[in-house]
Order: structure tokens, then C-alpha cells, then sequence
């Protein structure tokens, strides 16, 4: 009896957790769908909803582009544990001999994955349909957009798991996400719209500090609460 | 990991769970030995799940202790405590998106199985599922996702098999085939506790049978000392008609 080997290590958990979340996406594409569809909706209606020419496009572009990755990814988010939850798999992945603050950590990474691919796709679609060119600035901004994306998921996959067990789980994920990633977001959009405005990377420091200390502090306290927020 | 004889396997001192104003286990004693099978009965809110899930490591008790191999595990189990124990509820634990062999090969990798592949391909013929072994979970029906819940939580080899109403939605084939499973795992020395409504099934498989009420283990004997026939009314004694 008990044929298993020395305890799994926290990054093949991870890994685990990481590769079954792609697996079962590829297959039922339900995330992606609904973010890119959600995303390239709401800057559809920016785009009729707002009068823009060549001189104000370049002071909104960064706020539509972020609120539309935060809207469409808040709807995703909300699926992350859902899916652990359907048919009490969370409970196997507590049982599992694995340092619980991996199933965070895996479920985190694949949202990350998520939201770097339609961003992918979502910023393509965004430069033709309102002429800014987001990348010129390839290096800085796509820094940017990886710690935004970053700061949202780690905190996104952490209410994520503590509103999965909530009766209005629909409506307390978005509810609770949204003050806490505020933050992350305000500094995600400076950046971003400094750099479509060619401004200078000094005055951006600040901002880019402030998204990379936001970052450490809910990765570190994800990493220390996670157990007992999925513990009943 | 092996047990001092004297030692029981499983040991619950004084165990009280409360979700919020609710009892759910009140001052609950119970020594479990290696290698015995336990049926726990009782009505729906007895306590019973909360009792596997304290066992299991999921809840930990509001106050008491868990002991496994006289080891202290009430404030959560170590890695190898959870290498040592399958669990089996009344969800099926599986991803429908998967395959069943996706599926066993997820947990195995968790699990750090060392013959992952073989142990997998084991199992599924031991349930029943080979052939279906490729199709997406999805697509199964309720009976085969138990039997596929039942591989599962058999990947790791356990010695302590955990069962919370595992004949839920099985068909009588899927059953003869579980009860089959469960006595050739309790002659291979395993200690198995399953909760069931069947009151036959239970006393067929296992060798000592409680009865769970109000959060309190009322009935407590080796099924070799219990008068089959006459079970069933002690049963409703015990919790109780209005609850039965």
C-alpha cells in the first residue's frame, strides 16, 4: 500500500494544477470565448460611445483598453474555482499531498495565461479600430501589461476562491475584485497611457513601483492566506 | 508508515464541530484499529459527513483531537498523512472536461505515483471503465462517474479508505461490483470507513457498524455481535423515528 514517491515539490504541483487548467480550456474554450468576446464588445461601444480624433485618442486609449481587460477578465475570473467547485474537486486537491498555496499558485498562473492571450489578441483588434499604435513603446509596455495582468490575477484568483463558496458568488466576485484591484489598475493605465504618449520613462518610475509593490504584497499574501481561505 | 499494535489508527478525543450555532459533532469519542471496516449510519444532519471530512483532513474539528498512528493531526494533516488516505464522496470528485484516464493521471501526478500509467490502467479495469477510458467524463452517466470517483480515490493506494455514500447513483451491476471491491480491499488490510443508508450493504461489508445521531455516536458494536435481522428496528430505535 502507498505507492507514491517523496512528497510532490510545490513547482510540479504547480505545474500539475497549471497544465490541467490549459488542458480542460483548449477543450471547453469557455474563458477565452467569453473574455475576447466580452473585450472587443465593450471597445466597440467605447468606440461609438466617444467622439474621438487623433489628439484625445491617445488620453483615452489606455483606460479603454484596461477597463475592457478588467471587465472581460472579472467575468472569467469568477469560473476559476467554479469549475473546482462543480463537482467538489477542490476538496481532491486538499486531499493531495501538495502545499495548498500551489492550487493557488496553479490556478493563479493559468488565469495569467488567459488574460496574456487575449490581451494578444485583444490589442491587435484595439490598434486598427482606434489608430494608436499601444506597442510602440514593445519593451516598457509589454512589462506593463504583464504586471497589470499579474496584479489582477493574484488578486482575482484569490476572491475567486473565497467567493466560490458564497450563495451570490456571481455578483460578490466582480463586487469584491474591483475595489481591491483598483490600485494595480490606476497604475496599469498611467503607464500605459504615458507610454502611448511618448512620455518619458522617469515620470513613469512611480507608477511602474507602485504596480510591482502591489504585485509582491497580494502574491505574498495569497501565498500566507490561501489555506485558510479555502478551508469551510 | 506502520502503526504500534497497542495504537489505534484513527483516534477522535472529544471532537466538536459547530458551524456556527450548529452541532454538527458533539464531544464525539472513536477508536478506529488497522485493518477494520467501519459502516456509520444515521439520519440525513446526523453529522456523518462532517465526521469523514474531519478524518480526511478537509475541516478541522472546533475543538478535540485527531490522532492518526497517535500522530496529532488536529490542526491539519502533513503530506504523508494525506498520502495514506482516499476519499470517496458523494460528488464525484472528477473534471467532466477530461478524460477518465486524463483524469487519473492528473491525480497521479499529485500524488507523485511512480507507476502512474500502469496504476491508472489498473484501476480502470478494476471499475469497469477501459473502454470508455478516452471518452470525456462529460458524457458519462452518474454511476460510471462514481465508479471512476471510486478509481480515483484508489490512485494513491491508500490504507485508510474514507466512503461517504458511495451507492449514490450506482445501477445494481456498478454496486455488486463496488461491495465485490470494498471486501477485497478490507481482506488486503485496509481500514475502511463508509457511511451508507443501506442498512444491509453496510452490515455485509464492514466489521463494525455505528450509528450516528445529533452529532453523537449512539451505536457502537463489531457486526459479527449484531442481529442482522433485527437491525433495522434497532436502527429506528437508536435515531429515533421522526428522524428515520
Amino acid at each position: 500500500m502507498g505507492n507514491s514517491k517523496a512528497g510532490l515539490s510545490f513547482t510540479h504541483g504547480v505545474w500539475a494544477i497549471v497544465t490541467k487548467d490549459l488542458a480542460m480550456e483548449l477543450r471547453g474554450k469557455e474563458i477565452l470565448t467569453t473574455t475576447l468576446m466580452f473585450a472587443l464588445l465593450t471597445l466597440v461601444i467605447f468606440n461609438f460611445a466617444m467622439d474621438l480624433t487623433s489628439l484625445t485618442v491617445k488620453d483615452i486609449a489606455a483606460g479603454a483598453l484596461w477597463v475592457a481587460f478588467l471587465f472581460s477578465g472579472s467575468l472569467s475570473m469568477n469560473r476559476s474555482f467554479l469549475y473546482e467547485k462543480e463537482e467538489g474537486c477542490l476538496s481532491a486537491l486538499m486531499l493531495a499531498p501538495l502545499d495548498r498555496s500551489a492550487i493557488y499558485f496553479g490556478k493563479m498562473i493559468a488565469n495569467l495565461i488567459f488574460t496574456l492571450t487575449a490581451m494578444v489578441v485583444i490589442i491587435p483588434v484595439f490598434t486598427v479600430m482606434y489608430n494608436v499604435n499601444v506597442m510602440e513603446s514593445f519593451i516598457l509596455q509589454s512589462l506593463a501589461l504583464f504586471m497589470g495582468a499579474l496584479g489582477f490575477n493574484a488578486v482575482g484568483t484569490l476572491i475567486s476562491a473565497v467567493s466560490v463558496n458564497l450563495r451570490a458568488r456571481e455578483m460578490m466576485g466582480p463586487l469584491l475584485l474591483l475595489p481591491v484591484v483598483a490600485p494595480a489598475l490606476i497604475a496599469a493605465v498611467k503607464i500605459s497611457g504615458g507610454l502611448i504618449r511618448g512620455e518619458p520613462l522617469e515620470e513613469l518610475t512611480a507608477w511602474f513601483q507602485i504596480l510591482a509593490a502591489f504585485d509582491v504584497i497580494y502574491l505574498a499574501l495569497a501565498w500566507i492566506l490561501f489555506e485558510h481561505i479555502i478551508e469551510e | 508508515m506502520s502503526t504500534p499494535i497497542d495504537t489505534p489508527l484513527i483516534e477522535l478525543k472529544s471532537v466538536s464541530k459547530r458551524f456556527g450555532r450548529v452541532a454538527a459533532l458533539d464531544a464525539v469519542d472513536l477508536e478506529l484499529r488497522a485493518g477494520e471496516s467501519v459502516a456509520v449510519f444515521g439520519p440525513n444532519g446526523a453529522g456523518k459527513t462532517t465526521l469523514l471530512r474531519i478524518i480526511a483532513g478537509l475541516i478541522k474539528p472546533t475543538s478535540g483531537g485527531l490522532f492518526l498512528g497517535g500522530e496529532d493531526l488536529t490542526h491539519g494533516h502533513h503530506d504523508e498523512a494525506r498520502k495514506r488516505i482516499g476519499y470517496i464522496s458523494h460528488q464525484s470528485l472528477v473534471y467532466p472536461e477530461l478524460t477518465a484516464r486524463e483524469n487519473l493521471s492528473f491525480y497521479g501526478k499529485l500524488y507523485n505515483i511512480e507507476n502512474a500509467p500502469e496504476r491508472a490502467e489498473s484501476l480502470l479495469n478494476d471499475v469497469g471503465l477501459k473502454t470508455r477510458a478516452d471518452d470525456a467524463v462529460a458524457t458519462y452517466s452518474r454511476g460510471m462517474k462514481q465508479r471512476l470517483s471510486i478509481a480515483r480515490a484508489l490512485i494513491n493506494d491508500p490504507d485508510i479508505i474514507l466512503l461517504d455514500e458511495p451507492f449514490t447513483g450506482l445501477d445494481q451491476h456498478a454496486a455488486e461490483m463496488l461491495i465485490n471491491l470494498l471486501i477485497r480491499l478490507h481482506g488486503e488490510q485496509r481500514t475502511i470507513v463508509m457511511i451508507t443508508h443501506n442498512l444491509k450493504i453496510g452490515l455485509d461489508v464492514s466489521s463494525r457498524a455505528l450509528i450516528q445521531a445529533g452529532g453523537k455516536i449512539r451505536f457502537d458494536k463489531p457486526v459479527s455481535q449484531i442481529d442482522q435481522a433485527g437491525f433495522h428496528d434497532l436502527y429506528i430505535n437508536v435515531v429515533g423515528g421522526a428522524h428515520y
